[in-house]
Formats: structure tokens, C-alpha cells, sequence
């Protein structure tokens, strides 16, 4: 790759880095708005980071280095995933056939550490939350690959940048409706893979129905900044990748980012607007996103 | 218009989807309703020739039918019975979720097994008929009461419907008019039946009379 491709890709990634956290911050303002408060500061998720960051931490005699390595192989693979992704109309740094699985992978190992962690702790509440951690990820995951395989198949590309920039630029003749029903299959993927509303709270202050929160319940200072930190890049992950499906992410830096916003006002909105559902009510959404997903990879072996 | 007849048959895969996992009834009685509308409406869009009074009265006699007079007296029946949800079926809601998805992939390979070429969208009508009159024998014979199963019976009129339209293209007036006139009094027999087995038995549990011998 030349030069100047690398530059802008690492440009990519710098600006992803630096703006992740202010996707929560846009979900909370339309939240505040929703309830009629005034909310706080759209830069709250940059303070709390810089303060966790400037704290010591604390670590229980029962955590063992498992505890300790948690927090920053979480950030690694959440990093590592960032260099596989397009940003805007910028390729990705690292683009190979069949880097949407080790994506996938990746993401995987970064939630085994978050719930290993959670389990080093020896806290039952922690525990419980690492087990629905993995009971929903479990349904998540093959919906995930479902996706990115009709993608995938639909496009003709099997690397992150070729389906996002063929996706924008030459779709494919009267896909619309399968793209409709990828993206809504992966933005339920996308929901319950950052622990938001219909399938976890993130604003829950009861152990026994928390999740993701639960997990880093014991850990404190950088650590907790790592986790947060982590958390927040996911989400800008699997929001790029919905942006993606709709065909908005290969057209240029301000279409993915207006896309970006569009994606946190909308969960702002369901958030706002719904309850969560029963922990038993859960897996019946995430076979309902697997029943479209699917639906939409038979439409697209059936197209000519 | 191709675009917009696409649409329509997806979004009827997708009304059967929500049948086949659903589980209270108003909703399912909703979800038959949109289903008869869109399935109405295709004929209007299917065809390229220009829109004949025929075509629209049909498809208006249809609509009001499927989408509107069905709905209704179901509903009626629904409110004397006063019961809410389709409480344990024999197949569960995520199980019935996966056959439907394995009934949608069997009517992709059977129409195309029955080497019936057609081209363009058309390839997509065929199966979704097969599928939705798959779904709607799937909804009689998975579930306990009455009123589902009469849901059932719709749907497969419905997919019936669509396999006339992909098949014949235009069917005689008066043999549509004998179908929807048919599918009207049968689903009003069937709505004072259900009364009426509500009345008797204080349920419309339909495996429960199996018991009943003479």
C-alpha cells in the first residue's frame, strides 16, 4: 500500500479513536431530551476517562493476573479491530479476504477476558452477569456472521472495505430490501452487543439484572478507564458496521459520520421509548434477528 | 413497479415470520389482516397492462375483506371468547421460528425443483405462495385453539391467492368472486363455531375435544 493510503487509513483510526466516546455522549443528550432534562455535558464520557485515568487502583487478594490482564486485552482487541475497519471512504489498514471473522474473533476474545475478569473476582453478581454475557452473545454472534455473510455474498468482496465501498458505490440491482433487512439484523446484533436497551440497561443500578455493567463492577481506576474506554470503541465498531450495510459508509468521511450520529440519536430514541425486555423475552429477539438475517441470505442465493 | 411488487412479497415473508412466532392473539389477527391487504394489493402491481375496473374492483373487494370485515368478525369472537394468548402450543414460538425459516427454504428449492421458469421478480412469487400456504397448514396443525387455526386457514387462502396470481395471472372474474365469497362465509361459520364452542366448553382448546366421543 502506498504511503499515502496508510496515512489516511491511521487518520481513520485516530479520528474513530478520538470521537468513539462522544457517541455516548449524543445517546445521553437525546435521552436528557427525551426526558425533559437538560442532560449532561455531550464531553462526559472524555472526563470521566481522564479522572478514572488519574486514580490508583485497588486490587482484592482473591483477582490473580487474570484480573489484572482484562482491562487491556480488552483495549487491545478493541484496537487491533479498529485497524480492520473502514472509515468513511478510507480503506482500512489492515484489509485482507475473510477479515470480517477475525473481526468477529476478535470482539469474541475481548468479551471472554471482559467475563473470565468478571469470574476472577469470585463475586457471584459478577458471575451471574458473565453468564448472561455469554448466554447472549452466544445468539448474538451467529446472527453477526450471518450478516456479514450476505454482505459478503451479495457484494462479491470478502474484506470489510470491499463490501463497504462496493455497498456505497455500486450496489448491486434492486437490493434494497436485503440490505434493509441486514442492517435491522445487525443493528439488534448491535444493541445487544453493547448492552443496550432492549436486551440490557446501561443507566441499571441493580446488580441482579445488570450485565455488562456487573462485570466491571470490582475493577477501579485505569482499569475501569481501559474497560469504558474498550466498551465505548465497540460501539463505534458495530455502529460503523451498520452505517456500512446501509451503503452510507464508503461515500466520504461526513456521510459516515453524519450516519454515526443518525445510529446514536436512534438509540437515544429506543432507549427513550422502550423498556428492556425479560431475560427469557431476549432470546426470542435475537432468533427474530436471526430469522431476518437468514431470510436475507435466501433472497440473495435465490437472486439471479 | 417491480421494485414495489418485491417489497409487498417480503414483506408478506415477513407477516408469515411474525404468525409463526407471535403468540397473542390480537396480534396475529393483525398481522393476518396486513398480510390479506398486501396480498390484495399485489394483483394491482403485478400485472404491467394498464389497470382494468376489474382488477380494481377485485382488489378492493379483496382488501375490504381480508384486511378489514375478517379482522373484525375475528376480533368479536376473540372478545366473547375473552382469552389473550396462545398459551403453550405444541410447537413453541423460537422452535416455530426455525421451521418457518426451514418451510421458506423448502419453497425456494421446491419451485425451483418444478422447473417453472420465470423470470425476474416473478421467481420470487412462487415460493412465497408455497411458503405462506406451508405457513398457514403449519399455524392448523401446531396450535390449540380454534382461532388460530382459523388464522391458519386464512393464511393458506392467502397463499392460495398469490400462487393463482403467479401461476394464471388472471383468473375469471366470477371464480375470484366465488373464492373470496367462500373464504368470507367460511370464516363466519367459523367465528360463531368458535362462539359457540366458547359458550359450551368455557375454552377453544381443539385437542380437547378429540375426548369427546358419543
Amino acid at each position: 500500500m502506498e504511503t499515502g493510503l496508510i496515512l489516511s487509513s491511521a487518520g481513520g483510526i485516530a479520528g474513530a479513536a478520538l470521537a468513539a466516546p462522544l457517541l455516548s455522549g449524543v445517546i445521553n443528550r437525546t435521552k436528557a431530551v427525551f426526558a425533559g432534562r437538560r442532560g449532561q455535558p455531550l464531553l462526559q464520557a472524555y472526563h470521566d476517562i481522564i479522572k478514572l485515568l488519574g486514580k490508583g487502583a485497588v486490587y482484592s487478594r482473591t483477582t490473580t493476573w487474570v484480573f489484572r490482564a482484562g482491562p487491556v486485552i480488552q483495549f487491545s482487541c478493541a484496537a487491533l479491530a479498529l485497524a480492520l475497519l473502514p472509515m468513511g471512504s478510507r480503506p482500512a489498514l489492515l484489509a485482507f479476504p475473510g477479515d470480517f471473522i477475525c473481526l468477529a474473533g476478535l470482539l469474541a476474545l475481548m468479551r471472554f477476558f471482559l467475563m473470565t475478569a468478571a469470574l476472577d473476582t469470585g463475586s457471584s453478581f459478577e458471575g451471574m452477569g458473565a453468564s448472561r454475557e455469554a448466554a447472549f452473545s452466544a445468539l448474538a454472534e451467529p446472527v453477526f456472521l450471518l450478516s456479514l455473510a450476505v454482505l459478503a455474498r451479495l457484494t462479491g468482496a470478502l474484506s470489510l472495505s470491499g463490501m463497504a465501498s462496493r455497498l456505497a458505490l455500486h450496489p448491486a440491482e434492486g437490493s434494497g430490501p436485503v440490505l434493509a433487512l441486514t442492517a435491522l439484523a445487525l443493528f439488534v446484533v448491535f444493541l445487544a452487543e453493547n448492552a443496550r436497551v432492549p436486551v440490557d440497561d446501561p443507566n441499571t443500578h441493580l446488580e441482579l439484572t445488570m450485565i455488562h455493567e456487573v462485570m466491571a463492577l470490582d475493577h477501579g481506576g485505569p482499569d475501569l478507564a481501559f474497560i469504558q474506554y474498550a466498551a465505548q470503541l465497540k460501539l463505534w465498531i458495530m455502529g460503523i458496521l451498520v452505517v456500512n450495510a446501509l451503503g452510507l459508509g464508503g461515500r466520504g468521511g461526513w456521510a459516515c459520520a453524519g450516519g454515526m450520529a443518525a445510529l446514536a440519536v436512534l438509540i437515544g430514541i429506543v432507549e427513550s421509548t422502550m423498556a428492556r425486555l425479560r431475560l427469557l423475552r431476549v432470546p426470542q429477539l435475537m432468533i427474530g434477528a436471526g430469522a431476518l438475517s437468514l431470510l436475507a441470505l435466501l433472497l440473495t442465493l435465490v437472486r439471479p | 413497479m417491480n421494485a414495489w411488487s418485491e417489497l409487498i412479497l417480503i414483506l408478506v415473508i415477513l407477516t408469515n415470520l411474525l404468525l409463526v412466532g407471535g403468540n397473542r392473539l390480537t396480534g396475529l389477527i393483525r398481522f393476518a389482516a396486513v398480510q390479506g391487504l398486501l396480498a390484495g394489493l399485489l394483483p394491482l402491481l403485478a400485472h404491467s397492462q394498464a389497470l382494468t375496473a376489474r382488477l380494481v374492483f377485485l382488489a378492493a373487494l379483496a382488501v375490504a375483506l381480508k384486511g378489514v370485515a375478517f379482522p373484525l368478525l375475528l376480533g368479536r369472537a376473540l372478545r366473547e371468547a375473552d382469552i389473550r394468548r396462545e398459551v403453550e402450543p405444541f410447537v413453541g414460538s423460537e422452535f416455530s421460528i426455525f421451521v418457518g425459516i426451514s418451510l421458506l427454504a423448502f419453497s425456494f428449492w421446491l419451485s425451483e425443483w418444478l422447473g417453472i421458469a420465470q423470470a425476474g421478480w416473478l421467481r420470487l412469487m412462487l415460493p412465497v405462495g408455497f411458503f405462506t400456504m406451508m405457513t398457514g397448514l403449519f399455524l392448523i396443525i401446531s396450535r390449540h385453539k380454534a382461532l388460530t387455526q382459523v388464522l391458519g386457514y386464512l393464511v393458506m387462502e392467502n397463499g392460495i391467492f398469490l400462487l393463482g396470481v403467479a401461476l394464471v395471472g388472471e383468473v375469471p372474474f366470477i371464480v375470484e368472486l366465488g373464492v373470496l365469497l367462500d373464504a368470507f362465509v367460511a370464516v363466519f361459520v367459523m367465528g360463531i363455531a368458535i362462539h359457540h364452542i366458547n359458550r359450551e366448553f368455557n375454552h377453544m382448546d381443539v385437542h380437547l375435544m378429540a375426548r369427546l366421543k358419543e
